[in-house]
């Protein structure tokens, strides 16, 4: 198996807005090496959150050719692409989107639940949970974590399945300083335990700074790429 | 996913809406109830009515004057040789016997005591072919009709008006129009039937009606009970009295001018009448239900708006559509069937009700909650969901996870 988990060839988004078509990201082609951490950087609307939804397989480029983990997944249907999306990404948003009625454990269970596991899912939700430091905490819900601990079972949850790669999206945007320098010092760990592949989706020059590599991008091209 | 762990998520997120899920389930309940309710009178009403009809007689057959149906000129009146032409073996094999009879409403006074009742002269074969019973005394015989005999047989809700009894009455007497008849019996009760109460009549001899209170131009008689050999010989019965009728008649070409009704002609009407009326109740009621699931549809509208990041987070982390789709079907006839089962124990209770108030108002009849009523609602409560869950469902499964996680 190849190295490369990433691999693009001039990916292009084009959005309709009415009669008016947008190049929100035009000619990105990139490699991501197993194991890297890499933090995308760029002013807003430069096409950040656009290439991000792209490599997370959650859209479809308009042209353009994506490997990911060595499958073309660029021109495959929306189911296809959920499997995709469930096997090999893992997700962290902002706002860590768990759902509020389920308890940690039940959130962290749900992407083995949609890959059809019926047994030793409460085993694997645990382990993960384990893995992030809330083993005491698998029965509370949401509300009843802080901001951090929410983000550890989001965390959880995205590295549940064992994905090629973790998909960051401002992962400290809603965390106060301290939470958020655990919640960038967790990743980093587990990259480092795992070998998980990190994408980090960023404006905070100090989260880019403790990544390998950082890409910029401006008015949808890559305009950066280096350490 | 599979089904049990999708009703496990169902439940838990209607649990955690209760009044919006209540509401939503009201509207089904209400629906349900009613179309039980409607069913079960209806089927009860019917059964009631079919079972007095039965309860005249078997095998009958009534010859009435005139034709219901069209219209005839210069109609001859059935008569008392009429009814003694149909007693003809050979011309009738299939009558087994006829009683002609005379009625009217006349006022019975014993004492202080008085009520008015259908008081019918009639012949002896009349109590048999009415299926009347005595509870004690002896029944009107041909020694009665040759002496015009001033007795009567009582019916049970006449002796509870003039003597607040039903036994020991013999040889009493009662004023029928003022004029004194001696009670030689009392009739078994028989209950409501199609023509009132069976049991508010009072029998005197044929003779003595005629003679003495009931006055009809020469020998006219009001109506002839036929009884037919047996069940499979009704129709056979009915077209040789009309054959023996209309040459009697001289009716050559055109109508009868006399109408002859089986029992199975009454029953028939009865259960078509009662049929039409359900179909109609229940389709009223199932204008509700309709509602409901109308009610349905909107909740889970809303409930799509308001669950579209959970949608979006849902497919990020590797749901296909099929798995949002199914998991919000689940939700709309989960609803639908517990509305359905709610609602048939409340339309149970509604047919219950109602039978109760029939029952205090004289007119028994007893609701039946049928099986194939309870599958019915069941079903048809369900497939309400099911369909008014299908458009929002299909619209959370096609929600763009991109655009459904950017929704605020």
């Amino acid at each position: 198996m190849s190295d490369i988990v990433i691999e693009t060839h001039n990916l292009c988004k084009v959005y309709k807005m009415g009669s008016v078509e947008v190049n929100a990201l035009c000619g990105v082609s990139l490699n991501v090496m197993r194991g890297e951490v890499v933090s995308i950087m760029g002013p807003s609307g430069s096409g950040k959150s656009t290439l991000m939804n792209l490599l997370g397989c959650l859209d479809r480029p308009t042209s353009g050719e994506y490997y990911l983990d060595g499958e073309l997944v660029s021109n495959l249907n929306d189911d296809q692409l959920a499997e995709i999306r469930n096997r090999k990404v893992g997700f962290v948003f902002q706002s860590f989107n768990l759902l509020p009625r389920m308890t940690a454990l039940a959130n962290v269970e749900l992407p083995l639940r949609y890959a059809g596991y019926r047994n030793g899912r409460t085993e694997q939700a645990r382990a993960a949970l384990e893995a992030v430091g809330l083993a005491e905490r698998i029965h509370h819900r949401p509300t009843e974590l802080s901001g951090g601990q929410q983000q550890r079972v989001a965390i959880a949850r995205a590295l549940v399945n064992n994905p090629a790669i973790l998909m960051a999206d401002e992962p400290t945007g809603n965390l106060d300083s301290k939470s958020g320098k655990e919640i960038m010092e967790l990743i980093l760990k587990l990259n480092q335990e795992r070998g998980t592949t990190v994408i980090i989706v960023t404006h905070d020059p100090n989260i880019a700074a403790q990544t390998q590599r950082v890409i910029r991008l401006r008015d949808g091209a890559l305009v950066e790429d280096g350490a | 996913m599979n089904i049990g762990q999708a009703v496990l998520e169902a439940l838990e997120s209607l649990n955690g809406n209760k009044l919006r899920s209540g509401l939503t389930i009201l509207g089904i309940v209400i629906g349900v109830a009613a179309v039980i309710a409607m069913l079960a009178v209806g089927t009860g009403a019917q059964q009631s009515i079919t079972g007095a009809i039965s309860g005249i007689g078997s095998n009958l057959l009534f010859v009435f004057q005139g034709n219901f149906r069209e219209e005839v000129r210069n109609p001859k009146p059935l008569t008392e040789a009429d009814a003694y032409a149909l007693r003809d073996q050979f011309l009738a094999p299939s009558v087994a016997a006829v009683a002609p009879a005379v009625s009217d409403q006349l006022k019975i006074t014993y004492g202080s005591e008085q009520k008015t009742a259908e008081v019918s002269g009639v012949t002896p074969e009349y109590l048999t072919i009415r299926n009347y019973t005595l509870l004690e005394g002896e029944p009107i015989n041909e020694n009665h009709i040759l002496e015009r005999a001033s007795v009567a047989l009582l019916g049970t809700e006449i002796a509870d008006a003039l003597f607040q009894r039903r036994d020991g009455l013999i040889g009493e007497t009662v004023r029928i129009e003022g004029q004194p008849f001696r009670v030689i019996g009392v009739l078994e009760p028989k209950g409501g039937g199609a023509f009132g109460s069976q049991d508010n009549v009072v029998l005197v001899p044929f003779t003595t009606a005629k003679n003495r209170l009931i006055h009809r131009n020469r020998d006219r008689i009001d109506i002839i009970f036929i009884q037919a050999i047996d069940a499979k010989s009704v129709s056979q019965a009915a077209e040789e009295v009309t054959q023996i009728l209309r040459s009697r008649h001289r009716i050559i070409l055109g109508a009868n001018d006399f109408t002859v009704f089986t029992q199975q002609d009454f029953v028939q009407t009865a259960q078509t009448i009662t049929g039409v009326l359900t179909i109609f109740l229940g389709g009223v009621a199932g204008i509700s239900l309709l509602v409901g699931g109308i009610g349905i549809m909107n909740i889970m509208l809303v409930s799509v708006t308001e669950r579209t990041r959970e949608i979006g987070l849902r497919k990020a982390i590797g749901a296909r559509k099929r798995d949002i789709l199914i998991q919000f079907l689940t939700e709309s006839s989960l609803l639908s069937l517990f509305g359905g089962l709610i609602g048939i124990g409340f339309g149970w209770a509604i047919a219950f009700v109602v039978g109760q108030i029939a029952q205090a108002n004289q007119t028994p009849i007893t609701p039946k909650v049928g099986i194939d009523a309870i599958l019915l609602a069941t079903l048809f409560s369900t497939a309400v969901g099911l369909f008014f869950g299908i458009y929002p469902a299909n619209r959370a499964a096609n929600l763009e996870p991109v655009e459904a996680l950017r929704y605020e």
